[in-house]
């Protein structure tokens, strides 16, 4: 037995974070953890490698009891770890973030550009394309996503802990992973693995453990089970993992982009001439693999990048692509960014706080110049139940909430202004099946209702499972626009690969 | 009890400040028992004394407050010199403009014009900062040079006292003001003017800006996140702004006090600007660091550092030491309450963590010791 977890328990302040957790791990096999959003996953992975300390319970490596008091000792017995929120310092490059905290053989220094080969080596055996020389701020998230990867590959982990690696992968890099982590089983690494996506966990995992509220409620293995039953074991109730989406006839165009262009971070140009409509009562979903230029996409809509001169961005006819965000949030948009620890939301915030950062100053939670605080506290109170947040309290900092219960706070912030047109940017990235499904009912309902949803994601089936029309976007331009009852799986996936005769 | 744990840690800092300060005294040959009475004695011994340090905190209250609602927007304000030098010159020249006017008009007015010469200076600074990336530290204090010169060329040309032309003397410093912009005082006989009132409520004004409306809660947020207070629609360059140019405004109104609320009721200088400010451009920034950045605590955090400015004289008439000693202690206190901010955020977890598991569990608070590098990058 690689790695055994005993009876662990771990408290704080107002949450049994972990109560009494059980786990196993063998050589060479892929040991999945699944569990809605705050059922602790993140802790137990946490206690392994270090960063916290259990209130109860025991971790034996190979047999041999074993007490880590910090990341640095856990790496030095070989465990790794590769983190759901980033662990990059940004301003430093690729490199310089794998020397980071390395022991290094000539003292005080690194030799940086041993370190670069080494990770050319690796990201060439691993098919992981990255530059060593690029500071991590340049990069798109998929592709940090790959040196935190890097970085444990680096350090030689027997035993890896991967905490919703896929979380920002797109399909085909999904696979690739797997061919990774496989490669990596096969020379006899334990892997722990974390994901919200039931088809991936049913096509990588040797063992399953499901966690529900901190304690363990089942065990099984991919071939025991289904998707069904696994989300039903996770949640306590059966789930929708298909959404209904009733037939709606769209109404008039309520975003129009023409002639859109948008300088990437690089300087160069991100999103090519592209134009687009949305209407309400209508979804349309962009598919792409990432770093095609949707980012860029949402943020121009958004405001918070500078659209090239000639770009029309409609809203309602008015043209906003010179107007600021203020503004064109006035005008109706609402705006779900995919980053969501860094523009989402203010971690130093509490709960309530954050779900009144875009309309604080509304007469609504206002009374003249100050703050309605009775007021916020009912919206705070009012939303966290409706989406079912879980959070000791409002006027917990945000920071402390699990990623999935971030994300909840965003829309509901978001879906509450209703909006007119909204631009939604990886709504479920690591939010778990059951907040997934209310979350793509709570754009349904919203659609429904007339709002004119731009969705960005690079999950297909959910792009496919939401969206009345698809639209695939490739180097920064939309290749095709497919209307739902027409969309197929692989023939898009086809397209964003760039792939268009036949 | 968070509460007092954040009163508590300043106060342990001046303890250690003051125990410096005694070996310092003992070093020079006198006894720091005596050194501690006639300080204290000096500071609060007696109705004028206290009205002393009053005056001399008053400047500090509201330069603090002014600091931090400045850090809170993680804009770092260096430049409270200039900044009460701006509104002491525009106060001047406005009571110089208009001196016939009513009493019960022109105080108000005197004061308003040492606002907005303070929100000049601050805002100078903000601008530069918001849309142009210009370092605001670097830019306050080159604005402090600059306020220095013009308030020199002023004082020794346009706004100079005829009499002093006529005399030959030529000492820098304006015609008396008039009495109608004079602050009146609060107990007669005394020294204690209505520049205190005015600094204690422009300290809560600040506290309730900052916690109860919405300009505050936008100052903070782009204090904590840029990105994320952008994304949700609040202007940041435009709040750069706003935040450096109120923290001026507070300075500028300190500076307008100085001058109306000072005995020769006129601006003076000795050519440098700390012999107009008495440095408390300077001050404040310990005042509101030492109030953990809190407009509230600023309050007793000044009149503490008022007490020392003005019990250091005695000190040095009683002992015969330097009066560098009080400047000495000052600068102990920024270090260890600067340094002590880090031990009081860590003590507030624990004790948070232990208070409420008091309520629920029972169980011990989480440890401390989570690697604190990796956390903050994890933030990051
Ligand atoms: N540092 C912390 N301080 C206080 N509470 C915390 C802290 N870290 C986690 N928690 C709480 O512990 C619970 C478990 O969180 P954890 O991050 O382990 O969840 P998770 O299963 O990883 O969820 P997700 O799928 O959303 O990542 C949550 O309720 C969370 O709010
Ligand atoms: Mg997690």
């Amino acid at each position: 037995m690689l790695l055994e977890m005993k009876g662990i328990t771990k408290r704080f302040p107002g949450v049994l974070a972990n109560d009494g957790i059980d786990l196993e791990v063998e050589e060479g096999q892929v040991h999945t953890l699944l569990g809605e959003n705050g059922a602790g996953k993140s802790t137990l992975m946490k206690i392994l490698f270090g960063l916290y300390q259990q209130d109860e319970g025991e971790v034996l490596l190979r047999g041999k009891p074993l007490s880590i008091g910090s990341p640095s000792e856990a790496i030095d017995v070989g465990i790794g770890m590769v983190h759901q929120h980033f662990m990059l310092v940004p301003t430093l490059t690729v490199a310089e973030n794998v020397a980071l905290g390395l022991k290094s053989g000539r003292g005080a220094l690194t030799d940086l550009d041993a370190v670069s080969k080494r990770i050319n080596e690796i990201s060439e055996a691993h098919g992981l394309s990255v530059d060593p020389s690029v500071e991590v701020w340049r990069m798109a998230v998929g592709e940090r996503q790959r040196v935190e990867i890097i970085k444990a590959l680096y350090r030689d982990a027997t035993l890896l802990v991967l905490d919703e690696p896929t979380a920002v992968l797109t399909p085909q890099e999904v696979d690739d992973l797997f061919v990774i982590l496989r490669r990596m089983t096969d020379e006899g690494r334990g892997l722990i693995f974390i994901s919200h996506k039931l088809h991936e966990v049913m096509a990588l995992s040797d063992e399953i453990t499901v966690l529900r509220n901190g304690a363990v409620t089942g065990h099984t293995r991919p071939s025991e089970t289904s998707r069904e039953q696994l989300a039903e074991m996770m949640v306590g109730r059966s789930v929708k993992l298909v959404p209904d989406r009733p037939h709606v006839t769209a109404g008039e165009p309520r975003l129009v982009i023409k002639n859109l262009e948008v300088k990437g971070d690089r300087g160069t140009m991100a999103v090519e001439g592209l134009n687009l409509d949305v209407c309400g009562g209508e979804i349309v979903g962009i598919a792409g693999v990432s770093g095609n230029g949707q980012k860029e996409l949402a943020e121009a809509v958004a405001g918070l990048r500078r659209a090239e001169g000639s770009s029309h961005i409609m809203l309602n006819d008015v043209d906003v692509a010179q107007l600021d965000t203020r503004k064109r949030r006035d005008l109706g948009l609402g705006y779900v960014s995919e980053e969501r620890m860094t523009d989402g939301a203010i971690g130093e915030f509490s709960v309530s706080e954050n779900l009144i950062l875009v309309d604080h100053g509304s007469e609504k939670f206002t009374k003249g110049k100050f703050l309605d605080f009775k007021a916020i506290r009912e919206q705070g109170e009012t939303l966290v139940k409706k989406f079912a947040v879980k959070t000791p309290s409002i006027d917990t900092p945000v920071s402390s909430l699990s990623g999935g219960n971030i994300q909840k706070v965003i829309l509901a912030r978001e879906l509450t202004a209703k909006p007119s047109v909204m631009v939604v940017a990886q709504p479920t990235r690591g939010v778990d099946i059951g907040s997934a499904e209310y979350i793509h009912s709570q754009l349904i309902a919203q659609r429904d209702v007339g709002t004119a949803t731009l969705l960005i994601s690079e999950d297909l089936d959910e792009v496919i499972g939401l969206s009345d029309r698809i639209a695939v976007m490739f180097e920064g331009e939309i290749v095709a626009i497919i209307p739902s009852e027409e969309a197929e799986r692989d023939k898009i996936g086809l397209l964003m690969a760039g792939v268009f005769d036949s | 009890m968070k509460k007092l744990l954040g009163a508590s840690i300043p106060l342990l800092a001046a303890l250690v400040a003051f125990f410096f300060g005694a070996i310092m005294l003992v070093a020079l040959g006198a006894s720091p028992w005596e050194g501690l009475t006639s300080l204290a004695s000096g500071a609060f011994g007696s109705g004028d004394r206290i009205a002393a340090t009053l005056v001399k905190a008053t400047p500090l209250i509201l330069v603090g407050a002014g600091i931090s609602i400045a850090f809170r927007t993680s804009v770092v304000n260096i430049g409270g010199e200039g900044q009460i030098v701006a509104g002491a010159l525009l106060s001047t020249m406005v009571a110089l403009a208009i001196p016939d006017v009513p009493r019960i008009l022109l105080v108000p007015i005197v004061m308003v014009a040492g606002l907005v010469g303070g929100a000049i200076a601050g805002a100078i600074p903000g601008a530069l900062k918001a849309y142009a990336s210009v370092n605001e530290i670097l830019s306050t204090i080159m604005l402090n040079i600059i306020m220095l010169q013009f308030m020199n060329f002023l004082l020794r040309g346009p706004l100079i006292d005829p009499l002093e032309v006529e005399a030959g003397t030529r000492i820098p410093q304006t015609a008396r003001l008039s009495d109608n912009a004079a602050l009146p005082t609060l107990v007669s006989g005394s020294r204690l003017h209505l520049g205190v009132v005015i600094a204690l409520l422009a300290a809560v004004a600040a506290w309730a800006m900052l916690w109860r409306t919405p300009l505050g809660f936008r100052l903070r947020a782009v204090g904590h996140s840029p990105a994320a207070a952008r994304s949700a629609g609040i202007k940041v360059e435009r709040h750069i702004t706003y935040a450096l140019a109120i923290s001026g405004s507070l300075g500028g109104l300190a500076g307008a006090i100085l001058v109306f609320g000072s005995e020769s009721q006129r601006m003076v200088t000795d050519g440098s600007t700390a012999g107009f400010t008495g440095s408390a451009g300077f001050n404040g920034i310990v005042t509101a660091l030492f109030g953990g950045l809190h407009p509230l605590w600023t309050i007793p955090s000044a009149v503490l550092f008022g007490g020392l400015l003005t019990g250091a004289t005695n000190l040095q008439r009683a002992l015969q030491v330097p009066a560098a000693l009080a400047v000495a202690l000052n600068g102990i206190v920024v270090i260890f309450v600067v340094s002590s901010n880090r031990v009081r955020s860590r003590l507030e977890e624990l004790l948070q963590a232990r208070s409420e598991f008091k309520n629920s569990s029972g169980g011990d608070g989480p440890s401390a010791d989570v690697d604190s590098l990796i956390e903050e990058v994890e933030h990051a």
